[in-house]
């Protein structure tokens, strides 16, 4: 058994999952439930002045009989009193001493940070996060992603935070910007002990074309919503990297994005998260979705012979790199298993119509292959165009079976030689330009 | 004693609901969700009329049932009735590659019910024939499915078409003859009301070789479709077989379709002669309708039987009863009434030669015999109305397989009696050919096999479709075992 405590920030938790600022983490009886179904550590609902919210909050985007591969929401922060919430922080931490309560906050003048930090610390959270991430409503009064999407303003906000601060401080950005990583340096700048990302991406899940109105759908109206759930995982594990490679950010990063399963957490800490947040997930399955995180990740590390999940944190950080440094002379191609192959074609098609026509349709005794009740008598079997193959990997990602068509590497005999490599040797007399593909 | 009806109404109808209820919208989908969408698939060319399956269940995923219900519509205008009766089993589904992954295959003939149902429930008209027509003018003999396929096509090429049915309604076997939990005769009529849409001319009550002779059609249009399915059941040739509760099995399952539900009459213990799949229909209805036994009597064989082997778990799981290696060799009465089959056991004898049993014979009590030994063909009636037709040796009529031309020129044929009696999907496949055939004759100009242009075949020659190659499991199997390494 891995150790999968953590220390993030000062912020300790016995694992790294968190449930993340949102609708599972707004009352004590939630915050109940959801350590005692195994979380670690929770990211209480925003507090701040009590706001008013719409009816219809909710809206999702469905794929392939699939619910919920996207979600998202246009409900505001806690409708519920500060002092309501700071008292049951304080109710949660005396029941959970070592587990992680953390106070998610939004105001606006540098006095009403500081209260709330004052309050924040008395009630005895382990830490706090600055809400500068929320897109919808929020942000209309200059709050939430209002404040994240302008790092001149993050700085400011966060230094008068930082005035005040006796608990670490989390600083959770917004992703509707052009470069997260300015965002980040902003918050580091002013003295934030850490980050958090993503918060919700600016979206309209669907259009109902009936009443010609997307959802939600409030009283013939709707508005642009937070979109996370398990859509959104690449653009978060992207941001995640980015962050934990640029030198110039360097704190700790709590993960946030479409967080499901104990694996899309791995991903995150191996690219450089110390905490994960969930929300989606719990929206959709509930706090228990919590115990095969932690079963997951446990055999993972003992198999990957982790002792402590902290060994993961950033693994991966560094073989993410700038295009320019890959190797133009690796190279992978196709091969199909016929042992395996249903017949469905989908690889010809994908590569005929949507790639590099490197696919042929061949009679099966070409291939010396026999047949399958997906290989009917006179219908054709693909093969690879070996010469034709650029190894871009479409095949094998349509394919339906699992490794019937698989990624090979290829010897090309030519040395290792990046596009910056390229640019060095043509400056240097070494070579001459690659002819453009016909 | 006479036979007489057991049930109450509502019992009736709820033993002879259909077997498996609609899909809901939501099941539609989801099931319709499992497809992979495959390129050329193997489901087209097992299917006798080439529908493009994967096409039709797309358009179920994306919500756009009524193209969906098109799709299958115009290359199998009898594309409800197939979804109820054909032996998906061992066509499309049989041919789905999602047996090669062990799952499940998709449940293609339901998901065909839900996008055809969904037009005929809402009178959405999805197929349209051409404004502009040709001039010609075809008659078909029969309104069964094979002339309604071949009418449906000839219109939608631009042809007008007369059908001739000597019974009161078209449809034929559609409408009077399947098992009725299998297919009501609404679903049939709606389909007829289809073709009568695009313009088919249907003049029922009428008797081709009666009311009018070969010779008529021959002068008055310039094609002729033979579509005139087969004749009665052949006889057992035993004593009693003329008694008053020995009937056709057809006759019998006719009564239900053309009688309240609770009016038809069924004995207490009745046999059936015979083990194809209209004798399952027949047995299986028996029962339904209140039969205390029912039992089929069979001289050869359980691995013998010609019915699908998913109609015997049908007939077994409502109740019927099997007596292989059985002959029956009299019809036994009293006062002029069905009591009893006298049986004899069969045996096989090392030369293949089937024997009976000598001693083995017993009387089992009856009160109605139902035969189901398969039609006869129509040898005499064809040759009354076309002297000159020329009929293979098994009385089927010889006609080019791939146009349906026969031996006189401009007559055409398709369905039963050119195939000696198939699926209703077959009737389909061969009356859209004939129709392709005509079109040929009469234009000039050709039908490309292949309905799905953008599939290319081996070295990019077309694949076609299961109406130009039809590939059935049993022979996919026999390649597989063949070629297979």
């Amino acid at each position: 058994m891995a150790d999968l405590s953590i220390n993030l920030a000062g912020i300790r938790s016995p694992n790294p999952f968190w449930v993340a600022s949102a609708p599972p983490a707004n009352t004590a009886y939630q915050a109940h439930r959801a350590f005692e179904a195994g979380w670690g550590g929770v990211v209480w609902k925003t507090i701040g002045d009590p706001i008013l919210n719409v009816s219809s909050r909710y809206s999702s985007m469905n794929y392939g009989g699939h619910r919920m591969v996207g979600f998202n929401n246009i409900e505001l922060i806690s409708d519920r009193a500060p002092e309501t919430n700071f008292r049951e922080i304080k109710e949660v931490k005396e029941r959970w001493p070592n587990h992680a309560v953390i106070a998610s906050l939004m105001t606006d003048t540098r006095e009403n940070w500081h209260d709330y930090m004052k309050r924040s610390r008395d009630c005895g959270a382990d830490g706090v996060e600055l809400n500068f991430g929320c897109p919808h409503g929020m942000c209309e009064r200059g709050m939430g992603s209002a404040v994240g999407q302008n790092p001149d303003v993050i700085e400011t906000i966060v230094s008068w935070v930082m005035e005040a601060a006796e608990i670490p401080v989390i600083v959770k950005l917004t992703p509707n910007i052009t470069s997260i990583t300015h965002a980040a340096r902003a918050a580091k700048r002013a003295g934030a002990d850490a980050i958090s990302m993503i918060n919700t991406i600016n979206s309209i899940t669907q259009v109902d074309l009936d009443r010609m109105c997307p959802e939600p759908y409030v009283a013939g109206k709707s508005t642009h919503g937070g979109y996370c759930g398990p859509a959104v995982k690449p653009i978060a594990l992207n941001m995640v990297q980015e962050c934990a490679a640029d030198p110039d950010v360097a704190i700790p990063i709590s993960g946030i994005g479409g967080i499901s399963t104990w694996k899309d957490a791995a991903e995150f800490i191996a690219l450089g998260s110390t905490s994960v947040q969930v929300c989606t997930a719990i929206m959709h399955y509930g706090f228990r979705i919590v115990e095969d995180m932690i079963d997951g990740l446990n055999d993972y590390l003992d198999r990957a012979g982790m002792k402590s999940v902290n060994e993961l944190i950033g693994k991966a950080v560094h073989t993410v790199n700038r295009w320019e440094t890959l190797d133009l002379n690796y190279k992978r191609i196709a091969r199909i298993d016929y042992d395996k192959c249903i017949g469905c074609n989908l690889c010809f098609i994908a590569c005929e119509d949507g790639a590099h026509q490197a696919i042929a349709l061949v009679a099966p005794e070409e291939k010396k292959v026999g047949l399958g009740p997906g290989r009917l008598p006179g219908k054709a079997i693909p093969s690879i165009k070996e010469d034709e193959c650029v190894g871009c990997n479409l095949c094998a990602l349509v394919c339906p079976v699992d490794q019937c068509i698989t990624m090979v590497d290829v010897e090309t005999g030519r040395d290792p030689m990046s596009w910056r490599d390229y640019q060095e040797r043509m400056a240097n007399g070494q070579m001459q330009p690659i002819p453009p593909h016909p | 004693m006479p036979v007489q009806p057991i049930l109450s109404a509502d019992h009736a109808a709820r033993n002879m609901a259909e077997l498996e209820p609609k899909y809901s919208p939501q099941e539609a989908v989801t099931e319709a969700n499992r497809c992979l969408f495959c390129f050329d698939a193997p489901c087209i060319m097992a299917c006798p009329t080439g529908i493009d399956i994967p096409a039709f269940i797309k358009k179920i995923t994306s919500g756009n049932v009524t193209g969906s219900a098109r799709t299958i519509l115009e290359s199998n205008v009898l594309g409800a009735s197939c979804a109820r009766v054909c032996p998906t089993e061992v066509l499309c589904e049989g041919a789905c590659v999602m047996l090669d992954r062990d799952e499940q295959p998709i449940k293609i003939g339901r998901l065909q019910r839900y996008a055809t149902d969904h037009v005929f429930e809402n009178n959405i008209r999805v197929l349209h024939a051409p404004e502009k027509k040709s001039g010609k003018r075809v008659a078909l003999i029969g309104g069964g499915p094979a002339s309604l396929a071949c009418a449906a096509e000839l219109a939608q090429l631009g042809h007008q078409s007369v059908i001739f049915e000597k019974k009161p309604l078209a449809g034929g076997l559609n409408t009077y003859g399947i098992a009725y939990y299998k297919l009501t005769p609404e679903v049939s009529l709606k389909e007829v009301e289809l073709v009568r849409e695009l313009g088919v001319d249907m003049r029922t009550g009428v008797e081709i070789g009666r009311d009018m002779s070969g010779e008529d059609l021959l002068r008055e249009y310039d094609a002729v479709f033979i579509g005139v399915g087969l004749g009665h059941t052949y006889r057992l040739d035993i004593p009693g077989e003329d008694l008053p509760e020995v009937v056709e099995a057809l006759t019998f399952i006719e009564e239900l379709h053309t009688k309240p539900l609770h009016d038809v009459a069924v004995g207490k213990r009745v046999a059936v002669i015979g083990c194809g799949n209209t004798a399952i229909d027949a047995v299986t209805q028996a029962k339904r309708l209140g039969a205390d036994e029912a039992v089929i009597v069979y001289r050869r064989g359980e691995q013998d039987m010609p019915a699908y082997p998913y109609e015997y778990e049908l007939a077994k799981n409502d109740g019927a009863e099997f007596l292989f290696h059985t002959l029956p060799v009299e019809v036994v009465s009293e006062n002029g009434h069905v009591t009893g089959l006298k049986l004899v056991r069969t045996a096989m004898g090392d030369d293949g030669k089937m024997t009976t049993v000598p001693g083995s014979e017993y009387v089992r009590p009856f009160d109605m015999v139902i035969k189901a030994l398969g039609q006869e063909k129509m040898a005499t009636m064809l040759h009354q109305i076309f002297p000159e037709l020329t009929l293979n040796r098994n009385g089927t009529i010889q006609r080019d397989k791939q146009t349906g031309a026969t031996s006189i020129p401009h007559v055409y044929a398709g369905g039963d009696a050119a195939n000696g009696g198939a699926e209703v999907v077959n009737a389909v496949g061969e009356g859209k050919k004939a129709a392709r055939g005509m079109h040929a004759l009469l234009t000039g100009q050709t039908v490309d096999g292949p309905v799905q242009w953008t599939r290319v075949g081996v070295q990019g020659r077309p694949v076609g479709s299961g109406l130009d190659h039809p590939v059935r499991v049993p022979e996919l199997e026999a390649a597989y075992a063949a070629g297979g390494q």
